[in-house]
């Protein structure tokens, strides 16, 4: 089969602004697909692109083999779209939303099961307006599989919500692969994206700058395994000195690259002969998050958010 | 078109209606508040009696309580015996703002025995011509009756009352077509412009472009709820009409064609004013526009024979003055011709701005 979704020299512009600028990736079906990028770097519009929600500039686009925008009918019946902060009719329950659904699409599936799955069950019968935000978020995850969808855009669908909920949502996101569906998911959740994600693309200034696999990502773009002592300043030093490694300060802590991993018994001889004090020591990988961070460069303020600190 | 997904979706803006108070309010009482208080400001035109205020310095004789009860008899004039000061009656008078009073003089029995002549005075504010000549034409009346009688005499020319038209309408009776041209008119149109402009906001609009509804059967389901409002609202001000105020229109099948099209025609209006504002804001102060010159132009509380006849010809441009002038015409003219004339304007008005609206509201964004 044919890649669910193919993307070639995409560029969508507003006036002089182009916010999506030549990108190019494919997603093969049934993986889970990460977009990544900061706030404004081009993650929405893409995927409102390949939703058929927004026309092309220029490039071409391909979801299930359909042009998004002039197939968008037809499209629509085989994908589930989440956006960025669900809304819907705040006097309707979820049970209803979905019977509604299940009528448009034909395709009656039984409110009750689908509100299980997405463990919002014992708010069947609760109105929209009364529901928390992961609760709503539940229920448009519910809502973009009445259709039996063959690729699932979710688009950041974990904002905003506490940690039960958005593992829940996780939960969701990895049964959907174990169905065989495609899943094209947007977070600025670094952590999200590591932990779900097949394959990953980071976006900046609407151009992708890298992409690839998780781990392809950080060994090609990350920095290497490195001994990390709390300890003081000096020691980095005595040591830069000593071992003929790259030596880095930072937060109070000493690290040392490592080249190999026996270089590590080498930094230990070393500290032990400095004779200087250090408290813990541990070996340090970088996370998808440190990468993009030093990938994407200093940002803004808030717009890279994540649970655990690298 | 699908009738499945039609329903599926009205069944939701049935729901959604029925769980908001505000609109509940609106569309239920709210026919039944306007046509109360309409029906009591306006009930006292048409059936005006004057009430005058009656010195009687015969004190009590038959003959003067013979004058003023036949007086009272007119039924256009209400007599009020009152024991106030003769002397400064005028004063007295304007200081209560009556308009009219009546002196019986003093021996007003002795002269009807006597057969001597006598005045009663009447006094009359000019400023209210209308009391002072119904007062002076019932008093004029009733005192020829008198003389008449006292002479002997036999009436020789009589006459019967007939009213202009083949039947007499009462305010109240024009009110019922209006009132209702008026929430077929301001019901859907203030919240369709209201949620054209906030679903486009919310992102509701996007939501539902990513399932197999199409707007024609969106717009459908909300014409055909506005509908079945409009017949729900239409009962309650006949039924209210007539139980309060004792309005008398006819209910026919030809009032159903109107109450049909005019909320297709309001509909897609509201629709369409929200579809092409840009913000929530700007929907709002559209659809205010396109409402207000119509809500009170279109013969809603006041029948537009009544204009100067330049806002005549402007209301004549109102879409709304076809549906109230045919619903007139089948509730109290039983002109059907006319009526007809009426419900093609108002079709095929419907029809073009139903077109435009399913053109201008757009699910999506370019």
């Amino acid at each position: 089969m044919a890649n669910a979704i193919e993307v070639q020299h995409l560029v969508k512009r507003y006036g002089d602004l182009a916010a999506v600028n030549d990108i190019e990736f494919s997603v093969a079906p049934g993986t889970v697909f990460s977009f990544l990028g900061p706030n404004g770097a081009g993650k929405t519009t893409t995927t409102e692109i390949l939703e058929g929600l927004r026309r092309v500039t220029s490039g071409t686009v391909r979801v299930l083999d359909l042009d998004p925008w002039t197939d968008a009918y037809e499209l629509h019946r085989k994908i589930g779209v989440i956006p960025q902060d669900f809304r819907f009719f705040e006097k309707i329950t979820p049970r209803e939303a979905i019977e509604y659904y299940g009528r448009l699409f034909g395709t009656h599936p039984d409110p009750i099961d689908l509100l299980r799955r997405v463990q919002l069950s014992d708010k069947a019968h609760a109105r929209f307006d009364t529901l928390s935000g992961g609760q709503k978020q539940k229920v448009g995850l519910a809502l973009a599989l009445t259709n039996d969808p063959k690729v699932c855009f979710l688009d950041e669908p974990t904002t905003g919500l506490d940690p039960t909920a958005r593992r829940a949502i996780w939960e969701v996101i990895r049964s959907l692969k174990s169905e065989g569906r495609t899943v094209f998911l947007t977070t600025h959740y670094l952590e999200e994206a590591e932990l779900l994600a097949d394959h990953v693309a980071i976006i900046n200034h609407g151009r992708i700058i890298a992409a690839g696999t998780p781990t392809e990502i950080i060994s090609e773009y990350g920095r290497p395994e490195r001994l990390s002592f709390r300890a003081p300043s000096a020691l980095a030093e005595y040591l830069r000195g000593k071992v003929g490694l790259p030596v880095s300060v930072a937060d109070g802590r000493v690290e040392v690259e490592l080249a190999q991993k026996k270089d590590a018994v080498r930094v230990l001889a070393a500290v032990d002969a400095s004779g200087l004090p250090w408290e813990t020591f541990s070996t340090v990988q970088d996370t998808l998050e440190d990468v993009f961070v030093r990938l994407v460069g200093q940002m803004d303020d808030g717009t890279l958010k994540s649970e655990t600190s690298a | 078109m699908r009738p499945a997904r039609v329903l599926a979706d009205l069944k939701i803006v049935v729901r959604s209606y029925l769980r908001n108070p505000v609109a509940l309010f609106f569309s239920l009482l709210f026919p039944i508040i306007l046509i109360g208080l309409f029906g009591l400001i306006f009930s006292a035109v048409g059936n005006a009696s004057v009430t005058v205020q009656v010195i009687n310095l015969d004190h009590g004789s038959p003959g003067s309580v013979q004058f003023l009860a036949a007086l009272n008899n007119t039924s256009v004039v209400k007599v009020n015996v009152v024991d106030w000061n003769a002397t400064n009656f005028g004063t007295l008078l304007g200081q209560n703002d009556d308009p009219v009073g009546l002196i019986i003089p003093a021996g007003f029995n002795a002269s009807l025995a006597t057969h001597t002549p006598t005045n009663v005075t009447i006094f009359v504010d000019p400023a209210d011509a209308s009391s002072s000549g119904t007062v002076i034409g019932a008093v004029e009346g009733v005192a020829s009756a008198f003389n008449l009688h006292l002479a002997n005499g036999t009436a020789v020319v009589g006459f019967t009352t007939e009213n202009v038209g083949s039947k007499v309408f009462s305010y109240i009776d024009y009110l019922i077509p209006g009132l209702i041209g008026f929430s077929i008119l301001t019901s859907p149109m203030f919240s369709m412009v209201d949620v054209a402009a906030g679903y486009r906001k919310d992102g509701i609009f996007r939501e539902l472009s990513l399932t197999p509804l199409t707007r024609a059967e969106w717009l459908t389901s909300h014409i055909l709820w506005y509908t079945a409002l409009t017949f729900l609202t239409a009962g309650i001000m006949i039924g209210a009409g007539a139980e309060l105020f004792g309005a008398s229109v006819n209910i026919t099948l030809g009032i159903i064609p109107f109450l049909i099209v005019g909320p297709l025609l309001f509909v897609s209006l509201g629709m369409l004013a929200g579809s092409v504002a840009k913000t929530p804001e700007s929907a709002a102060l559209i659809g205010n526009i396109i409402t207000f010159p119509m809500m009170f132009l279109s013969g809603t509380f006041f029948q537009v024979s009544m204009f100067p006849p330049a806002l005549q010809t402007f209301a004549r441009v109102l879409p709304l003055y076809y549906v109230i002038d045919g619903m007139n015409q089948v509730m109290l003219f039983e002109n059907s011709t006319r009526a007809l004339t009426d419900f093609a304007v108002v079709l095929v008005t419907a029809l073009v701005i139903f077109v435009l609206a399913i053109r201008f509201f757009q699910w999506r964004d370019e």
